[in-house]
């Protein structure tokens, strides 16, 4: 349903915007009907600016990005709103989307009257109990009441009930719980989960959470420095990490049926530069990186059905990564997912 | 033992009256022991690291008492513990990677702090630096501004900043929190190695990530509603939790493998009750599914077992 073909996007930076930054770099992926996709990576990584470009906030550098085979570039006025009502995005701090002054329904009336001026009061009322209804929210508990009422889980699923009142078929949603306690984070994620099986709404859900991520999605984008660095199904991602950033990440994971393994993780080449070569070459733990991942960025390589890594050294692992203590490891992170 | 807190109370002074962050807390920490200190945000979890440092307006002192390696800790007179902060007690407040002064270099940061004193910045460099190594920091991030460090930079500098005089208790709030996953193992790493090297002597592990936790402290005390939970061995606290909230609380954490919709997780309904003016008995029994006539008197909070702390009327029942 959504199509990103190597879509690039580059930030002029400096007084004269001498020097650029490419923020994503030829990403290439899809989310499907009713598909849960989670776009992993830390700070910096363009996760966010992948959100936004899809969003239609930032235009693309190049490539191009398609929404039921039509690219969204295209969209202009009247096209581009009706593309909103398809696609809408929720983000990470629900207290700042939100106008302390008013109260917090507020954004429910806006919808109305840019979308929907001809409903009649007591359908659009059942209409928007049904959307509170679906996010596990108790109308009586949420209308009428302002923004320091309401708690950060249920302003979330405010927003995710506003953008549901659209009849979306693809929500992207960023960071949308990494501001939320333990015990409501659950509840907006499960509202997430159970939307996807009874509305088949895709979700492009961006986190940097490798266990939440986990728990709702289907699959799985690893990006690193704007780059793609693996994808895949989740549990092939997750059971057999392939590329050395995943293999770092999962066993950064902090969990609580494991401790963290004794060995430290490097740290010293955190200086980002641009490089011709592969993004992870100054952090790269694999024993036989050479010249070739200096000059030459490898490309995604489908290493098994539906699992593809970018990574020239790929043969390496069948022997074992080597690991900085010189232990060897093999299935790392394997206790996640079936393998 | 290292710090002894006993029916601390802190108070925030609002115009419509006092907000009870923090009603009577007791617990001690050993030598050496890392205490993580988790909970929802409001429950007081912040409010209690700081006011062993700097308890400042609006939070108003309502009573109890500190004691430090056998002395008592002056927390209610600012002049008076002026000279033991960083000196005996460091905090590392939340956020306080981004607070460093973006017009001063490092090494002047460094400087001022330690004037401020009464350390001559000289007699430390050589410490200062073996540290920086240790932490695989360069030893020209002294020169270099905070812009020019990324956020892990940052906070292992302001790590080692806090701990240079080598203080007998750290309190470090959220230190690991708004960092990506390797740069949070590093960090918490290297809170662990501060205390074997013994740069210090014991440490308050604020983080709301109970699986961070779980990762680098010794033992765990879950607050709720500015009241003390459960405090126990992190091990025993997340294998057999005893206090209702901190099951659920555990429970609503995902499990390695687990999935939507094959293992649902469930959070906790409810909010916590407004601390303006708290509902007498046990704060967590409205939201509490195992709740029994006695939970309108408030439980104590008292040991189960060897360094099992638990306020439940049924934990307590259940042990007796």
């Amino acid at each position: 349903m959504l199509e990103l073909e190597q879509v690039t996007k580059t930030y002029r930076l400096g007084a004269f915007g001498r020097k650029s930054l490419r923020a994503v770099d030829g990403a290439t992926f899809g989310v499907a009907r009713g598909e849960v996709v989670a776009l992993i990576g830390e700070s910096g990584s363009g996760k966010t600016t992948i959100g936004k470009l899809v969003l239609r906030l930032l235009s693309a550098t190049g490539g191009r990005i398609l929404f039921a085979d039509k690219d969204i570039a295209s969209y202009h006025g009247r096209a581009l709103k009706d593309y909103y009502r398809r696609v809408q995005g929720v983000f990470q701090d629900p207290f700042s989307s939100f106008n302390p002054v008013f109260k917090a329904d507020r954004v429910f009336g806006v919808v109305r009257r840019e979308y929907f001026p001809s409903v009649a009061g007591g359908e659009w009322q059942s209409k928007l109990l049904d959307v509170l209804k679906r996010v596990g929210l108790n109308p009586s508990e949420v209308l009428g009441k302002y923004v320091h009422q309401l708690s950060g889980g249920q302003l979330q699923r405010l927003l995710v009930a506003r953008a549901l009142l659209l009849d979306i078929e693809l929500l992207v949603a960023d960071e949308v719980i990494s501001m939320l306690d333990a015990s409501t984070r659950v509840d907006v994620l499960n509202a997430l989960a159970s939307l996807k099986e009874d509305r088949r709404l895709s979700i492009l859900f961006i986190t940097h959470d490798l266990s939440l991520a986990y728990y709702i999605s289907d699959q799985a984008v690893i990006l690193y420095r704007g780059a793609i660095v693996e994808r895949g199904r989740i549990e092939k991602v997750y059971g057999n990490p392939l590329h050395p950033y995943t293999q770092v990440l999962m066993a950064s994971v902090p969990r609580l049926d494991a401790k963290w393994e004794s060995s430290s993780v490097e740290l010293k080449c955190e200086l980002v530069e641009p490089t011709v070569g592969c993004v992870f070459f100054s952090r790269c733990l694999f024993p036989r990186r050479d010249a070739e991942c200096r000059t030459r960025r490898p490309g995604l390589q489908e290493v098994e059905p539906g699992h593809f890594v970018a990574c020239w050294r790929q043969g390496s692992r069948t022997s074992g990564v080597a690991h900085p203590s010189g232990e060897k490891q093999q299935g790392r992170g394997s206790s996640f997912g079936s393998g | 033992m290292a710090l002894t807190v006993d029916s601390l109370r802190v108070y925030y002074q609002t115009l419509r009256g006092e907000v009870r962050a923090l009603d009577g807390a007791t617990f001690s920490l050993a030598d050496g022991e890392i205490m993580g200190l988790a909970g929802e945000s409001g429950c007081g979890k912040s409010t209690l690291g700081r006011s062993l440092v700097l308890l400042k307006p609006p939070m108003a002192y309502r009573g109890g008492g500190v004691r430090l390696d056998g002395e008592d800790l002056p927390i209610a007179d600012r002049e008076k513990m002026a000279p033991l902060r960083l000196a005996k007690i460091s905090i590392i407040p939340q956020y306080a990677m981004n607070a460093l002064n973006p017009t001063c270099k490092i090494g002047r940061l460094v400087e001022d702090l330690l004037e401020a004193r009464g350390v001559r910045a000289r007699t430390v460099v050589p410490e200062l630096k073996r540290r920086l190594d240790l932490v695989e920091l360069p030893p020209d991030v002294l020169r270099m501004y905070p812009i020019e460090l990324s956020g892990g930079m940052k906070q292992r500098m302001v790590i080692v900043l806090s701990t240079l005089l080598n203080p007998s208790l750290l309190v470090a709030d959220e230190v690991t929190s708004a960092l990506d996953v390797c740069t949070q193992r590093a960090v918490g790493k290297m809170l662990v190695q501060f205390r074997d090297r013994g740069f210090v002597r014991s440490m308050i592990v604020i983080s709301h990530d109970l699986s961070v936790l779980y990762q680098i402290t010794d033992s765990t005390l879950v607050m709720y509603a500015g009241k003390l939970a459960e405090k126990a061995p992190t091990e025993v606290l997340v294998r057999s939790p005893t206090h209702p909230y901190t099951e659920m609380l555990i429970s609503s954490l995902p499990e390695a493998g687990g999935r939507y919709p094959e293992r649902k997780l469930g959070g906790i309904p409810g909010s916590p009750p407004p601390l303006l003016d708290p509902p007498a008995g046990c704060r967590f029994a409205p939201r509490c599914p195992i709740t029994v006539d006695r939970c309108a008197e408030e439980p104590p909070f008292v040991e189960i077992a060897a360094g099992h702390w638990v306020a439940c009327w049924k934990a307590e029942r259940d042990h007796a």
